[in-house]
């Protein structure tokens, strides 16, 4: 790969973040245990609000510690969830280590809800980064708008395995740097050239831990995303 | 959309129960008789479901059962397998069983032709632009 660590440039730190408002937005009570009935329907509740017709998916990838969690749990409406991808063979021997191959391993992948206006509802998946776990993401990329990749600007080199995987799966991303304490400030084009970031990819500032900086970096994948569309359509206006 | 057998109160329409489980906790594939897909279209982690609203026979399987229980608004298939704590590859060979006996509802998620729609992204656009 072409991308190298940036150099030590000395960051020029952008406003550090405001004063972080205590981790997490407390999300509310997830109402998990209710058994029966419409009292859960809605934002917030467990279920879905009724008048959903329809669901969409965006995958928010990146290396383990990244915030990848801390920002699904940020704009989710439920209190993020956790399941487990069945993975098979790839990657086993590295978990393993030698001889003892398992067959299959287990990822875990948290998640959270958001619904958007009456009928739309967009989970987000949060995806481990190593290269090992392409196969879990193969499944879960599949119908995804596209992908929002978290990197730490503390540690560059973490995040180029979620990268290669959007580009071997042809998934569109946007980069968010999420902004830790300390976290260096790299000019723009450094990371871009760093990352090895095609020019149209949007790359932008957030604070995983805020809901609106959070919900910005997922404008800036969505309206991305539009343009891309909007490229293709015009490119593939011959009919077939 | 669900051709698979409907139900039937005589209880054919059920994969093979391993019968005289007496265990308390078994391996996930044990609970979907051994089989690892869902057939021919899986539904999807973020595939949204419900039970129907159709009585719950007697004889229904308490894994099909505890789904059904969790199903009572609508959930995404990645929901019901994390309140379930078991994979979603388990969750969606269960639910297909439901939808097959007409016990469940799905609403599926957007189909791929609209999915790079662009009036489908600004729909998701504005609605997360409402949430700043």
């Amino acid at each position: 790969m072409a991308s190298k660590a940036v150099s030590d440039a000395e960051a020029p730190g952008m406003a550090g973040a405001p004063g972080a408002p205590g981790g997490p937005r407390s999300p509310e009570p997830p109402g998990s245990r209710l058994p029966h009935g419409a009292e859960g329907a809605g934002t917030g509740g467990k279920y879905v609000a009724p008048t959903v017709a329809g669901a969409a998916k965006i995958l928010v990838v990146g290396p383990l510690g990244v915030g990848k969690t801390t920002l699904i749990g940020t704009v989710s409406e439920i209190e993020p969830l956790s399941t487990e991808a069945v993975m098979t063979q790839a990657g086993a021997r590295v978990d393993t280590g030698g001889e003892r191959t398992k067959r299959t391993t287990t990822v875990a992948l948290d998640f959270g809800r958001m619904t958007l206006g009456d009928e739309l509802v967009l989970y987000l998946f949060g995806t481990p980064g190593q290269q090992r776990f392409l196969p879990a993401w193969r499944d879960l990329a599949k119908g995804a708008l596209g992908a929002l990749a978290l990197i730490d600007t503390r540690d560059l080199a973490a995040s180029f395995d979620a990268l290669g995987n959007l580009e071997d799966l042809g998934l569109p991303f946007a980069i968010a740097a999420n902004v830790f304490p300390g976290s260096p400030r790299y000019p723009e084009d450094e990371l871009r050239l760093a990352l090895d970031l095609l020019p149209d990819t949007p790359l932008v500032a957030c604070d995983a831990r805020e809901h609106r900086s959070s919900v910005e970096a997922l404008i800036a994948l969505v309206r991305h995303l539009i343009d891309t569309a909007t490229v293709t359509t015009q490119s593939s206006e011959q009919p077939r | 959309m669900s051709d698979g057998s409907p139900y039937r109160p005589d209880g054919q329409g059920f994969p093979p129960s391993p019968e005289g489980r007496t265990t308390s906790a078994v391996r996930p594939y044990v609970i979907t008789g051994g089989r690892a897909d869902a057939g021919a279209a899986p539904l999807s982690w973020e595939s949204l479901v419900m039970a129907a609203e159709t009585e719950v026979p007697a004889t229904l399987q308490p894994e099909h059962r505890v789904i059904l229980a969790h199903c009572q608004g609508l959930l995404s298939v990645a929901e019901v397998a994390a309140h379930l704590g078991q994979p979603p590859s388990v969750v969606q060979v269960l639910l297909a069983d439901l939808r097959a006996w007409g016990l469940l509802v799905t609403r599926p998620p957007i189909p791929p032709a609209e999915r790079a729609d662009v009036s489908m992204l600004r729909k998701v656009l504005h609605g997360l632009e409402s949430r700043l």
